[in-house]
């Protein structure tokens, strides 16, 4: 996993509550045996018509948002289906951080599993960063220290540690939890002897 | 030290626990279908990495498979290559799958509790949310990103931080017309859907006692619609009653030291939850859903909702963007909602007892003047038990097509799916924007009501089919 560095970026903003993973990117692009080639369909109904033209007023699809590399968002970000292709759809498009008051569980997990980095933050804060969206200016964002810097300002968010450390060191969980096989190993034989039918 | 059911499972597969709460969990067992595992597969095969215990896991193609007749195979070329795809990589990670045309095949959800591949007391994941669903059975089931799956494929384990405890009490008794399905709805309703998030949501009270295991599972799988991270019922007698003979059950010496384990499987009498709700059984009544989130919820006796009345600026935005979206004026009677199509059929509503109820309401009765209805039963055991009961001809008769086992338009992956401003009384689990097809009008309700709506095509009450 690419490691996360520090991003500096004009925000794109999506001012809507319980943005469900079928918004993110909808079932028929769920067919693919592959991890990329999903940024074109993120928020497909939003940005393209019936007729697969592009919605010209849809911010995603006009510049600078084009190029933007945080999304904010609202409330509930990501409610619905487990689809990791959630996540690979917003980074293919080249979105790393996602700013919300509050996300649904496997999202939020399946973005660590990405490099993606979800910032949970006060709606007032988001507010105050929409106008960076409006005023077409950028935001940074500095993983080391959890803070966010706009304009002369910069406010500080919580993140778990470990989820910390992942995102900035591009940690593989799977070759961390084989460095744990012995665990895994006499977890299984005590298994064997005291649930048998396991 | 007094513990909750869902701490108890928890405590049972810690594998290994670091100093700031991050968990190796066990994984007892893992289920797999097309859509969310190709990438895991390409992962270990990217890394040369094996499957730790293949016999753990169970894989079936649900989401793409046709419902229509079979023998032609499927046609639409990236379905196909999806479900060859789940075929090559159990041949060559050593994974047993129940294939398209296995009369075992249906979906995730349904076929595990089915074979007894389910079980009291395990932890159960699977690349899909409604994972939730197994949880009626007293297992910790949840639904994990395709990373996720990759983990457990490799690992056995998974990491993850411990959820809060949260009980939601049914008291009381259900009135008559009310099923399982109103009861989940209005606790998506009363909660929202982010009123589980963080949280393990146990299902408690008389009224969860009193219902079958099937009617459990319906409550179970929409505790994803509630935002929870699983949902757990305490197995019971009729639990284990369930699971005895099952083909993947526990048997003989191992049946006996199971179901010892399995009768220590619920909360302490008196132990905290860090949250606790009550809801009385007699306030529920038969519910249908009128927008685009599950908690847009409303008795089918009552009126669209008018967004004017709405205090909350956030809330008054989306509900004039669901009611745009669903085609609805404020204020209408619900049951003026006039209904194109009727599908009942999914995770949440595909079992033999649904089809059951359904088809007892519908005997004799035809689907109305331009309403196009059909059932999918959950999977292939549940469609021939249908077959064998005649359920499947009380369906025909009426006008329902009866079609082959998937999830199909639950989420519109197949041929399945609504036309734009199509309306559809669904007894599934999301009435998201675009969820049965783009521009589909969604409408959840219960197998009962579904079947009301089908006879007078228009939303109507289940308690007034005569």
């Amino acid at each position: 996993m690419e490691k996360f560095k520090n991003l500096k970026s004009i925000p794109a903003y999506l001012p809507l509550t319980n943005v469900d993973t079928d918004m993110i990117i909808p079932k028929q692009f769920l067919k693919t045996i592959k991890r990329t080639g999903l940024g074109k369909s993120l928020f497909y109904e939003m940005r393209y018509d019936e007729d697969e033209k592009m919605i010209k007023d849809f911010m995603l699809n006009n510049q600078p948002y084009t190029n933007s590399k945080i999304l904010l968002a609202g409330k509930n970000f990501g409610c619905g289906s487990s689809r990791e292709h959630a996540p690979w759809a917003l980074l293919d498009f080249g979105i790393r951080c996602v700013i919300s008051p509050s996300y649904a569980d496997i999202f939020y997990n399946n973005c660590f599993n990405n490099g993606i980095l979800p910032i949970i933050i006060d709606e007032k804060i988001i507010q105050d960063l929409s106008e960076y969206f409006k005023r077409k200016e950028e935001i940074e964002i500095k993983l080391d220290s959890q803070t966010i810097i706009y304009g002369n300002k910069s406010v500080k968010f919580d993140l778990d540690p470990a989820k910390k450390k992942r995102l900035l060191e591009g940690l593989d969980d799977i070759g961390m939890t084989l460095g744990k096989t012995s665990n895994i190993d006499m977890f299984e034989s005590k298994l064997k002897y005291n649930k048998p039918w396991i | 030290m007094l513990k909750t059911l869902y701490d108890k499972i928890w405590d049972d597969h810690l594998v290994h626990q670091q100093a700031d709460g991050t968990t190796l969990l066990y994984v007892d067992r893992h289920l797999v279908h097309e859509v969310t595992s190709p990438q895991a597969f390409e992962g270990l095969r990217m890394h040369k990495r094996r499957v730790r215990r293949p016999e753990l896991t169970l894989a079936v193609p649900d989401h793409n498979v046709p419902t229509t007749d079979r023998s032609k195979g499927i046609l639409d070329n990236e379905s196909k290559i999806q479900v060859d795809t789940l075929r090559n990589n159990c041949k060559e990670f050593g994974i047993q799958l129940f294939d398209v045309n296995d009369k075992r095949q249906g979906i995730v959800h349904i076929i595990g509790p089915e074979q007894g591949f389910t079980q009291p007391g395990t932890v159960i994941v699977c690349g899909d949310s409604h994972t939730a669903t197994h949880g009626a059975f007293g297992s910790l089931a949840f639904g994990i990103g395709t990373s996720e799956v990759e983990h457990v494929l490799a690992t056995q384990t998974l990491i993850q931080k411990k959820s809060k405890n949260f009980r939601i009490n049914v008291n009381g008794e259900l009135p008559p017309g009310v099923t399982s399905k109103d009861v989940i709805l209005k606790i998506i309703g009363t909660i929202g859907t982010a009123g589980g998030t963080g949280s393990v949501i146990e299902f408690a009270g008389k009224v969860i006692r009193g219902l079958s295991v099937e009617q459990r599972m319906t409550i179970c799988n929409m505790t994803i619609e509630a935002g929870a991270r699983a949902g757990l019922i305490a197995p019971d007698e009729k639990t284990f009653e369930y699971f005895k003979g099952r083909p993947m059950s526990p048997k003989g010496e191992d049946w006996e030291k199971a179901l010892k384990h399995w009768k220590t499987l619920y909360s302490d009498e008196g132990c905290e939850f860090d949250n606790e709700i009550n809801l009385e059984g007699k306030d529920i009544e038969p519910l249908v859903t009128w927008g685009t989130s599950p908690q847009d919820v409303s008795p089918i006796t009552g009126k669209v909702p008018d967004p004017e009345e709405e205090k909350d600026e956030e809330r008054k935005t989306a509900m004039y963007r669901s009611l745009e979206y669903m085609g609805l004026e404020p204020n209408m009677k619900i049951s003026d909602i006039k209904v194109d199509k009727i599908f009942i059929g999914s995770c949440t509503n595909g079992r033999i007892e649904d089809l059951r109820l359904a088809s007892k309401l519908l005997k004799g009765k035809k689907v109305a003047k331009d309403v196009t209805a059909m059932v999918v039963p959950g999977s292939g055991l549940v469609k021939k038990q249908a077959e064998d009961e005649g359920i499947d001809k009380i369906f025909i008769d009426a006008g329902f097509q009866w079609r082959e086992p998937g999830c199909s338009m639950c989420l519109a992956m197949n041929d399945d799916k609504l036309k734009s401003k199509e309306r559809c009384a669904s007894t599934s689990n999301r009435n998201f924007e675009g969820r049965q097809g783009r521009g589909g009008r969604t409408h959840l309700v219960s197998p009962g009501m579904a079947v009301a709506a089908a006879i007078q095509g228009h939303l109507s009450d289940v308690r007034e089919i005569k």
